[in-house]
């Protein structure tokens, strides 16, 4: 079969969806691959590497659209001016990125002539789809491109230095949204030396990002919002109203803000309000990553900076493709793994296997009838997260008990040796003194012991409580034969210890050498 | 005969006990150990000297040096004889020795009519006396079937007598009430009847008590023990008013106390879930629960010695097992060689390896494995990724990793070494019986493990020719 790749047609688009590097590898499937001329000459890749790895090229899209079984491309396909839908031939097969949740429109009008189309913006997130899932990648070109914009737009240092001319505070950065691309951004903001705080309604990404040498903030409602498919949920009132509270006060203090905030299939949710925007000090930055569903922000003008009270706000959308040749390298290979899923003889057939969830889920059109959308799977990175979250109240309440219960104890102990105090003679109360002190001074000593010396230890103390012979010795003057008798005993015993406890100590640690 | 003042005795007590922390300071390091036990020697002999000395000991030397020199002679002599393997009963017996002092010292006391108490001081020193002859009393029988166990005389197996807790509850009241007996009519004519019976109650509640106890925790019974010989002590010391005897006493106690509580954390088991019941005893059906785990790959002396020639670190955990074949001396034969071939050779001890505390370092010092290359298991279980050959000799519930996965396990939660992440693992053993716990070890059944049957001690023989011919 022929695999054709078309340039992108949208506006402002730098990335092509397969590098030549990745042609060889689809070669290899089994496949004829065909190259519209000049597709990947914004992402600095030529006709003449395209054509060295084995494409052929074509002049132009027309031709691809007419001979290809397969296209290849990121954008969804245009629906009009001029309208790519309309070349979709019958029996052709597309693979790119759709919207087909959230664009009704383009599906009804794709769903035609035995036409299949392969979502990649609808990989389903599961570990073994990984490789394939291009939002991820891209997220990840654009959490970290963010950073740079912010970077760019922002007159001054991410990281602090002490020079000669004075001091340079570092950037503080505020990361809303621990997801790919608010991770990215992170590990981005840190390395440029910005001081990185994160917040995301997901309790389990805390670790990440504190892996990230970042600090995760968090607001003191306790609510989970883990949706399914590894992203977040829209979380109730209370919670929203206490989350702007801690935006409100974190505005004040940093210079950059990234908003990452995105639920799939609903606008993106308003964090940032103009009154937090003019809190902020002037010569700050806001990148909205979330401008291409309405913003994070207020304000946000999508594909432009605009301008609030000293504040920029970055609503570009097109961050992959301003580092074109990284997001069509790792485009590319996330199509190259969704293309040998499709053909598991190495033949160069595609088999869209219905049965195979990854493949079932990606596939929004089938022969010309809309799939979409696919019958959920319900697997998600943290399962059972409400079973876990009881144990955790409980460890709670445990551990305030066990701060009472010194307290408790310690009364208990101070009642009962005043009940002694009170009826013991003085003597008793000495020699109790020297007893409890003593107690004290031995776990002192002993407590660090080596594993190693636990033997010999034992050994040496058991020669040492035959200090008891002591007690034998002071008794044996006495007039009372039975009492000489069994004092002499005692004191025969006492030696044997004394003598073989020291005796076997000392061997024990002759032998104990470096 | 010179005699002290009674000040310049308590003067000298004050040394003694100070030499006596020393000691135990003294024995916390191995650079600072063999100086500890010399200023304990000192202390003893200060302490001696100034109470022969002193205003109690009037008469009878000749007796007490007769006595001090007979007991010397089977002490030391019992100390050159003992085999290092045999240290366990060693240190059981001695303590047995401790408690049994102190029941005779208490009866002397008891018996001594020269001391004329009233009031709250008469009954508070019958109290005194009933105690000391109880701990002592435990610490003696106790002992004694501890060293039954450890030589083999006895069988290792917990006895668990039917509605034990509740026979122990008993004999604890009816103690307690023979003990008001005793208070209230403290005349040794009378009050001999309650307190022999008593001592015999405590007796059998010492057999009793280490009777229930399993092999695996046969280190923290011995750690127990010596605790008790040291409170046996401390007891004797209020009853005879004498601070020295407190003091040491206290120390031996709490450091023995300290020990057993190091045990049972090794193993993940409260002190008194050891004392209440042997390993497996209370869950016996769980441990049958494990049936089918596939088949076990068993490798000779010969792959073994390829295997150890061409890795880059070995790992060796040894066990009781390694104590009773006597293979220590082997092993570390085999170490030197290795050592020469540049193979990293490293030992493992898992702290309740062995019956007794330590029991598999004092094995390795005896074999003169120098103590640098031994580690605890904390040092070592988060390098077993870069272990190429774990050998463990004679070990089982030490090394089992249900104790980490299978929450039912009897020995779940116990931390064990991870052998297991390393390369391979080769298990020397005689046969596929379950260790002390009975429960069944899926590391045998692991793809990277290879078991090695026969004796311990014949295998490493076998190796160590090999390397030699090599």
């Amino acid at each position: 079969m022929i695999i054709g790749i078309v340039k992108e047609s949208k506006e402002k688009e730098n990335r092509v969806a397969v590098t030549p590097d990745v042609v060889q590898r689809i070669k290899k499937l089994g496949y004829q691959v065909q190259i519209e001329t000049n597709a990947g000459i914004a992402s600095n890749f030529i006709d003449t590497d395209y054509v060295e790895s084995g494409a052929e090229v074509l002049k132009s899209a027309k031709q691809i659209w007419e001979t290809s079984d397969i296209v290849l491309k990121i954008n969804a396909p245009s629906i009009d001016n001029p309208s790519e839908i309309n070349l979709l031939k019958n029996n052709q097969t597309l693979i790119s990125f759709f919207g087909a949740a959230t664009n009704q429109d383009r599906l009804s009008k794709s769903a035609k002539d035995k036409v299949n189309i392969l979502a990649m913006d609808s990989v389903p997130r599961i570990s073994r789809a990984q490789k394939m899932d291009a939002l991820s990648s891209m997220a990840n070109v654009a959490g970290s491109r963010a950073v740079i914009e912010a970077s760019h737009n922002f007159g001054r240092f991410f990281g602090g230095q002490i020079t000669a001319a004075g001091k340079i505070p570092p950037a503080k950065v505020l990361i809303i949204g621990a997801g790919v691309a608010g991770l990215s951004a992170i590990g981005t903001a840190v390395s440029l030396g910005a001081i990185v705080k994160a917040f995301d309604t997901r309790p389990e990404v805390k670790e990440q990002v504190e892996s990230l040498n970042a600090d995760f903030l968090t607001v003191e409602i306790e609510e989970d919002g883990s949706g399914s498919g590894g992203y977040a949920k829209v979380m109730s009132d209370e919670y929203i109203k206490a989350e702007l509270e801690l935006f409100a006060n974190q505005c004040k203090e940093v210079d950059i803000i990234i908003t990452t905030a995105l639920i799939p299939g609903k606008p993106a949710p308003k964090l940032i309000t103009s009154d937090m925007i003019s809190s902020m000090k002037p010569g700050s930055v806001i990148v909205d990553l979330a401008a291409s569903q309405g913003g994070n922000c207020e304000g946000t003008i999508k594909d432009d900076i605009a301008e609030l009270s000293g504040v920029k706000i970055i609503g570009y959308t097109d961050l992959p493709s301003r580092l074109p040749a990284q997001s069509s390298q790792l485009y590319a290979t996330n199509l190259f793994h969704v293309l040998s899923d499709l053909t598991p003889n190495k033949d160069g057939q595609i088999n869209i296997n219905m049965d195979d969830d990854v493949l079932r889920g990606m596939t929004v059109i089938k022969d010309g009838t809309v799939t979409f959308p696919p019958p959920p799977i319900e697997v998600s990175a943290s399962p059972k997260v409400k079973e876990v979250a009881k144990p955790i109240e409980s460890i709670k309440t445990k551990k305030t008990e066990e701060n009472k219960f010194p307290f408790v104890g310690l009364t208990i102990a101070l009642v009962l040796l005043a009940a002694l105090g009170s009826v013991a003679p003085t003597s008793f109360m000495n020699h109790f003194t020297v007893f409890v002190l003593s107690c004290f001074v031995g776990y002192m000593v002993v407590w660090n012991v080596t594993a190693s010396l636990h033997t010999p230890l034992m050994s040496v103390t058991n020669a040492v409580s035959s200090i008891i012979i002591i007690g034998a010795l002071t008794q044996i003057s006495s007039d009372d034969l039975i009492s000489v008798i069994l004092a002499s005993t005692a004191i025969l015993i006492a030696s044997i210890n004394i003598f073989g406890g020291f005796a076997v100590t000392r061997r024990m640690l002759e032998m104990f050498k470096k | 005969m010179i005699s002290l003042e009674f000040d310049l005795v308590r003067a000298l007590y004050i040394g003694a006990t100070v030499l006596f922390v020393l000691t135990l300071g003294g024995l916390s390091h191995q650079e600072s150990s063999r100086k500890g036990n010399m200023y304990g020697m000192i202390g003893m002999t200060v302490a001696i000297i100034a109470t022969l000395l002193g205003p109690y000991v009037t008469k009878n030397y000749h007796l007490i040096l007769t006595l001090m020199l007979l007991g010397g002679i089977i002490g030391i002599s019992l100390a050159k004889k003992v085999q290092m393997t045999q240290m366990p009963e060693l240190v059981a017996i001695l303590h047995s020795l401790v408690g049994l002092a102190a029941v005779l010292v208490g009866y002397v006391n008891f018996l001594d009519e020269s001391i004329m108490l009233v009031g709250v001081e008469k009954t508070i020193h019958s109290i005194e006396i009933f105690i000391g002859i109880f701990i002592g009393a435990i610490t003696f029988s106790g002992s004694i079937i501890a060293f039954g166990k450890l030589s083999g005389k006895m069988s290792g197996n917990p006895l668990i007598l039917p509605a034990r807790h509740y026979l122990n509850l008993l004999v604890v009241i009816v103690i307690v009430s023979l003990g008001y007996a005793f208070t209230i009519d403290p005349t040794p004519s009378n009050a001999i009847y309650p307190l022999a019976f008593m001592t015999f109650l405590a007796l059998i509640f010492g057999i009793h008590l280490v009777m229930a106890i399993g092999g695996a925790d046969m280190p923290v019974v011995v750690s127990m023990l010596n605790s008790y010989s040291g409170w046996a002590a401390s007891a004797t010391g209020f009853m005879l008013s004498n601070d020295l005897l407190i003091v040491v006493g206290a120390l031996v106690g709490s450091s023995g106390a300290i020990l057993s509580y190091i045990m049972c954390r090794a193993m993940n088991r409260s002190f008194i879930s050891v004392i209440a019941g042997g390993f497996g005893t209370d869950s016996s059906p769980v441990a049958t629960s494990v049936t089918d785990q596939g088949e076990v790959t068993s490798i000779n002396s010969d792959e073994l010695t390829n295997l150890l020639l061409t890795s880059k670190k070995v790992m060796i955990i040894p066990g009781y097992g390694m104590a009773v074949s006597q293979a220590q001396h082997t092993v570390n034969e085999i170490v030197k060689l290795l050592k020469k071939k540049n193979v990293d050779v490293e030992f493992a001890i898992h702290p309740v390896a062995g019956r007794m505390p330590g029991h598999m370092n004092v094995l390795l010092a005896e074999a003169k494995v120098p103590y640098d290359i031994v580690y605890e298991m904390d040092e070592v279980n988060n390098d077993f990724n870069n272990v190429d050959v774990s050998i463990i000799i004679g070990a089982n519930d030490i090394v089992n990793p249900s104790a980490l996965e299978d929450p039912n396990s009897p020995i779940a939660g116990m931390p064990v070494l991870e052998c297991w992440k390393g390369k391979t693992t080769v298990v020397l053993k005689r046969g596929m019986a379950t260790g002390y716990a009975g429960v069944q070890n899926p590391l045998f059944f692991k793809d990277n493990t290879k078991m090695l049957f026969g004796d311990a001690k014949k295998t490493m023989d076998e190796v160590l020719g090999n390397l030699q011919s090599a």
